[in-house]
């Protein structure tokens, strides 16, 4: 049939020192949660190097800036969060999905299992969605989000972070991470960062503060690049 | 070159994402052609606790086996009435249930043609990464010569087949720890 003529670029392995480990005891709660067998390693099928792509439409402006989806401005710090979606061999990725969700600049989310005893913002549902622009450029206007406590152990606390949710071109480039701030004391002792064994990909997770994003007498920028699996070079029979 | 972006969990509150209904629900709609099945799952951890805070993500091909993306030399256009992606959350039970179309059967490796089946994508609290598993359907004959599930072992293999419970029904208990643990792959 004509299928056997087709041609796959399949899509690089990610290394697991790239990424934290799903058995990380210092992060409590992947005791129960993390498979003990080993993945079982499977070759890519059209199944997986497609995805959901296409731009299901009614996003609106008002989605990517969080400061202006109510009434009034949320109490904070106003800044912009900007960045590039690209893949490991810096080939830009256009036209595809980004979502953010945080807390709010007192550190809680409007979410009804946030038992946090910091106030809510009644001006700030804390979730963002944009699709990339031709050159794989995003850009969020929102406020800091506050540190916030939780029980993983004594004195526990997140620095602050951004989550991030983005697809990519395919089922295979789907990541969810956290974006961290620069200079954050917390970072040192918080075991989701932490988790992550290389140094540099560490290091990657946190926004670099730049002065050429920021905005005069208005917001400060901060960058942020999130880097998909790439693609092999060759492609192979389906 | 640079290095991929690492993973990071979804944490607990990440349905605040999911509180618009824009990018779920863009499976089975009326118009769909393909038999209609409802898949409802549970999810258990290693202590057999319901895993409340999941985040579940599915993602398959039509009832002809093409695939909604431009890389499927089947596929011409977007096919509006078919997203192939839905989205959910687990309820306090742990459960979520997925209402689509059995898929077609998609070309594997070396154009053997693979039994019907849905991506699964799980997220939560406690997981670091993503974890992918597959969805097979009990009443497919296709499933014995189906070269993903050749690739598992034989006695592991049932726990990523949905099981029918009246016909268009089906369950499907992912474990993620321990006795009747799911399958998960590295692709
Ligand atoms: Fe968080």
């Amino acid at each position: 049939m004509e299928d056997s003529k087709v041609q796959l670029n399949r899509y690089q392995n990610r290394l697991a020192s790239h990424d934290p480990p799903n058995n990380s005891p210092k992060y409590r709660a992947t005791t129960n949660r993390h498979p003990k067998q080993p993945l079982v390693i499977i070759p890519q099928t059209l199944s997986e190097v497609t995805g959901p792509v296409y731009d299901y439409g009614q996003i609106e402006p008002t989605d990517s800036d969080l400061t202006c989806q109510h009434p009034a401005e949320p109490i904070g710090e106003r800044i912009i969060v900007s960045g590039r979606l690209l893949d490991t061999e810096d080939r830009p990725i256009p036209n595809s999905l980004v979502e953010i969700w945080q807390a709010n600049a007192a550190g809680r989310y409007a979410h009804r299992r946030d038992t946090h005893s910091a106030p809510l913002d009644r001006n700030f549902s804390g979730a963002g969605r944009m699709l990339t622009d031709k050159n794989g450029h995003f850009r969020f206007i929102t406020i800091k989000p506050g540190a916030y406590p939780w029980d993983n152990h004594v004195n526990a606390w997140r620095p602050a972070h951004i989550h991030f949710s983005v697809f990519g071109q395919s089922f295979l480039t789907r990541l969810v991470t956290q974006m961290y701030f620069p200079n954050d004391p917390l970072l040192e002792f918080d075991p989701i960062f932490n988790a992550i064994e290389d140094n540099q990909s560490r290091q990657s997770l946190i926004a670099a503060f730049d002065l050429e994003l920021t905005e005069p007498g208005w917001a400060l920028g901060y960058r942020f690049d999130i880097v998909l699996r790439g693609r092999h070079a060759t492609a192979t029979g389906l | 070159m640079r290095f991929p972006t690492p993973f990071q969990t979804v944490g607990p509150f990440f349905s605040l994402l999911l509180s618009s209904e824009r990018y779920c629900a863009l499976l089975r709609k009326e118009q769909t052609p393909g038999q209609a099945v409802s898949v409802k799952g549970t999810i258990h951890d290693g202590v057999g606790q319901p895993v409340t805070d999941a985040l579940i993500e599915i993602w398959q091909a039509n009832s002809s086996g093409c695939c909604n993306h431009p890389e499927d030399p089947r596929t011409k256009e977007p096919n509006g009435t078919f997203g192939g992606f839905d989205r959910a959350h687990t309820d306090d039970r742990g459960s979520f249930v997925v209402e689509t179309i059995k898929p077609g059967r998609v070309p594997g490796p070396n154009g053997k043609m693979q039994a019907p089946h849905l991506l699964l994508s799980l997220f939560a609290r406690g997981l670091l990464t993503r974890l992918v598993t597959r969805i097979y359907f009990d009443d497919e004959s296709s499933n014995t010569d189906d070269p993903i599930l050749a690739l598992v072992t034989p006695n592991r293999r049932p726990t990523l087949i949905a099981t029918s419970v009246v016909p268009g029904s089906y369950r499907f208990e992912v474990v993620l720890q321990g006795p009747g643990e799911t399958v998960f792959f590295n692709v």
